[in-house]
């Protein structure tokens, strides 16, 4: 008991050493080099739109821009363009907007290919309710770690005889103990209470057994967490009428991509959802999981909220949690205001208003602030609302014709 | 095809009473000795013997012409004579009604889940599962009406599992054409029976290119013969999504059985929870009825808190399936009567009944025999 006791609050203390040593570090270095990849369709701009709420945050973040359509490379396989991933080898962190999947390229999918390139082996999404955001769901806040590498989607299919298709679910130790660890580790530097391991043991005996069985050895090293398991059916079923009572869920390929996506729902969809996947070799790659959304790519209507809070996951495994809390604070109280949301929340405002609406949640008095909204008008011959910071103690909302800002006119 | 549809429309003339049939092309035992059906009753573990129990209570009051075959499966054992004879049973009597029977992990690995033993050697392949929402429980979600049909005996659920190198474990899901022609048949026939317009087959085909594809190409094949019937698809992660979000858009819904098992857990959850809505698994020649989420309830056992409804429910649907309708709509509209009228509810609703009030209000609206008849 005294054991335990004294093991969680050394980790709690190496954490914090830790969470302040990268700080330092971070500020010792400077600028820490983050590689960026847009992504196709709606993904160079909502990528713009986080580029900028980071500058104005004043982030110690380089972006890399980098591109990864996949080349053939020596030897006749697929990967992807060398430069991309010695940046990313390099920087360790990466920031990722939605990459679309051609139908007939003969190229498998670039997440894919990203996955296999850097052994991204946990899929990590926090759920947590937008205040401001009304789903039938409220309070929730529980996070999903998927197994991203084998089970289900392994992808070894046969025709074993003429109407007869045999799909295999590959489920190894190394793997399994490789993600129960991680989800403890997350629980514990995160201050999360449980970890719930997910599974149909009763069904695949074997398989889900050994995933079992690995999570409940992983759990003896963490007293300090409460580990249980249950059923994929039952947390299905509690998680529609109940969210609340999850905290960490851990789980193999296919039972977390249902979930995963489960949870998405819950709190508003794909296009408020952060995800990160982080690879062995300390590579960390965060993500928005929407799609490319072709038919609004370059209209200005896409909503960033995704790849923001996504950035902001990113922060915090970085350590910088003052700036990360910043922008999600900023994020949700422009979301909370109602003013400036895009179409899928159930506005009509477009996606540079929204980013300028967050940038208007600081009012610092600065007069960095009103400098980049001019810059940021430039070139733009919408009408918006501007807040005008006219002193630390009071805004002013004056409607102004942009267009007269504009070179153009 | 002209021919088939033909048939079904002589068949929905000559029987009045459409509601009950689910499109079983199974035909019902011959009574016995006198008018009276024999029905195998497997108690299982958790709530399953004490709810089991309460349906025998009500069919004795209402004077319903079914006896009952009681055969036990001790989930503790590591043989399967247990199972043996209730399946026995079951061959002999043609239908059978159950609780959930526990698998036990610490047994070793050959020992297979029992319930799904079941399903197989009956090869009992269509589960149905009807989610409504009640109007006298409240939910987040409203007007929710989804019939689910989900493949019964293959895929995830095959049970072939080995260990070909230390510290890997392959597991096989197999899917095969004759089958997912079954089951799309199935699920098209019951949705013209019903009057359904729109049948959404749900699948992975964007991962598992050779298994769901195979799935989703026998859909719509089958589809192709029901012109007035809509059909579509949706991947299984949308689905989940779309179901807690705007439920209201699905109608029939068919898959395999691993998505089925999830679908219909989310499902359930969204009209109220495990203890209302039934289940029923048709096969050819046998029907086994039970509660749609096969939840064992340990923890609530022996208690007296556990929701009656989804077992009573599923025992109306079996006397529909013996062509006992009219001691079906008795039982039935007591029970939703208590539901939706008087209001008794039991704790996973949120109230304070016990499951002995809620049987004893159910048996006082039977004997009543006045009640206001609520749609099912």
């Amino acid at each position: 008991m005294a054991g335990s006791l004294w093991r969680s609050t050394l980790s709690q203390v190496v954490g914090w050493v830790r969470r302040s040593s990268i700080q330092s570090s971070v500020s010792r270095r400077g600028m820490q080099t983050v590689t960026l990849i847009p992504g196709d369709g709606i993904g160079p701009e909502i990528s713009a739109a986080v580029i900028k709420i980071f500058e104005a945050a004043k982030v110690p973040v380089k972006w890399e821009e980098r591109n990864v359509t996949a080349i053939k490379g020596p030897g006749g396989r697929w990967m992807i363009p060398p430069d991309a991933k010695e940046s990313m080898d390099r920087s360790k962190i990466g920031l990722k907007g939605p990459l679309k999947t051609p139908i007939a390229a003969g190229h498998p999918s670039m997440n894919l290919l990203l996955r296999k390139t850097f052994d991204l082996y946990a899929n990590v999404r926090p759920c947590i309710s937008i205040e401001g955001y009304k789903t039938p769901y409220t309070d929730v806040d529980l996070v999903t770690i998927r197994e991203n590498t084998e089970g289900e989607y392994s992808g070894i299919e046969h025709v074993i005889v003429d109407g007869v298709v045999q799909s295999i679910k590959l489920i190894t130790e190394k793997a399994s103990k490789r993600i129960a660890e991680y989800a403890f580790e997350y629980a514990r530097n995160n201050q999360r209470n449980s970890v719930t391991a997910v599974h149909k043991a009763n069904i695949m005996r074997m398989s889900d057994g050994l995933f079992l069985r690995k999570c409940r050895e992983v759990a003896e090293n963490f007293k300090d967490i409460k580990f249980t398991e249950m059923y994929l059916d039952t947390v299905c079923l509690n998680m529609v009428q109940d969210p609340t009572q999850f905290d960490v869920l851990v789980m193999p390929n296919l039972y977390g991509d249902i979930l995963s996506d489960l949870c998405a729902g819950l709190i508003g969809g794909l296009g408020v959802t952060p995800s990160g996947n982080i690879g062995a070799n300390g590579v960390a790659i965060f993500e928005s999981v929407h799609g490319t959304a072709p038919d609004i790519a370059g209209l200005d209507l896409a909503n960033p909220t995704a790849l923001l809070l996504s950035a902001v996951m990113m922060l915090r495994h970085m350590g910088l949690h003052p700036h990360a809390d910043k922008i999600q604070t900023a994020c949700f109280d422009t979301i909370r205001d109602k003013k400036f949301l895009t179409k899928d929340l159930g506005g009509n405002a477009k996606c540079s208003e929204f980013k300028i609406a967050v940038l208007m949640t600081w009012t610092a008095g600065s007069t960095v602030i009103p400098m980049l909204i001019a810059l940021l008008l430039l070139g733009s011959r919408t009408r918006i609302s501007v807040f005008l910071i006219s002193g630390p103690f009071y805004r002013e909302t004056k409607h102004v014709d942009v267009s007269v800002l504009s070179p153009h006119s | 095809m002209a021919s088939h549809s033909a048939v079904l429309s002589m068949s929905r003339l000559l029987s009045p009473f459409r509601g009950g049939l689910l499109g079983n092309p199974t035909k019902p035992p011959p009574a016995k000795y006198g008018g009276r059906h024999t029905v195998t009753l497997i108690p299982g573990d958790g709530i399953g013997p004490e709810l089991l129990n309460h349906v025998r209570e009500v069919f004795r009051f209402s004077c319903v012409p079914v006896d009952f075959e009681v055969v036990h499966v001790n989930s503790a054992l590591e043989t399967d004579s247990d199972m043996d004879n209730a399946i026995t049973a079951i061959r002999r009597n043609g239908v059978a009604l159950k609780g959930n029977i526990e698998t036990k992990h610490t047994l070793p690995p050959s020992v297979k889940s029992r319930n799904n033993v079941l399903r197989t050697s009956l090869d009992l392949y269509a589960n149905v599962m009807h989610c409504q929402s009640l109007p006298g429980v409240q939910t987040r979600h409203k007007n929710i009406d989804i019939i689910i049909i989900r493949e019964n005996t293959e895929g995830e659920y095959s049970s072939l599992e080995h260990e070909s190198v230390s510290g890997v474990v392959e597991c096989l899901k197999i899917i095969t054409r004759n089958n997912s022609l079954r089951i799309a048949d199935y699920a098209f026939r019951l949705a013209r029976e019903k009057g359904r317009r729109r049948v959404t087959a749900v699948h992975k085909a964007n991962i598992m290119k050779l298994g769901d594809g195979l799935f989703l190409q026998c859909c719509r094949e089958v589809a192709s013969g029901y012109p007035e019937i809509t059909f579509d698809s949706m991947i299984v992660d949308n689905t989940t999504m779309q179901l807690v979000s705007k439920p209201q858009q699905f109608d029939v819904m068919v898959m395999p059985n691993l998505y089925g098992n999830v679908v219909s857990n989310v499902c359930a959850g969204l009209v109220g929870g495990p203890g209302l809505v039934p289940g029923a698994n048709y096969g050819q020649a046998y029907a086994v009825f039970e509660t749609a989420t096969r939840n064992t309830g340990k923890s609530i056992a022996d208690k007296n808190i556990a929701n009656p409804t989804a077992m009573l429910l599923a025992s109306c649907m079996m006397l529909d399936h013996l062509q006992l309708y009219d001691y079906a709509s008795l039982i039935r509209n007591a029970v939703l009567t208590t539901m939706n009228e008087t209001r008794l509810h039991t704790a996973d609703l949120g109230g304070q009944g016990t499951t002995s009030e809620v049987v004893q209000s159910i048996m006082r609206i039977i004997q009543s025999k006045g009640q206001l008849i609520s749609e099912f």
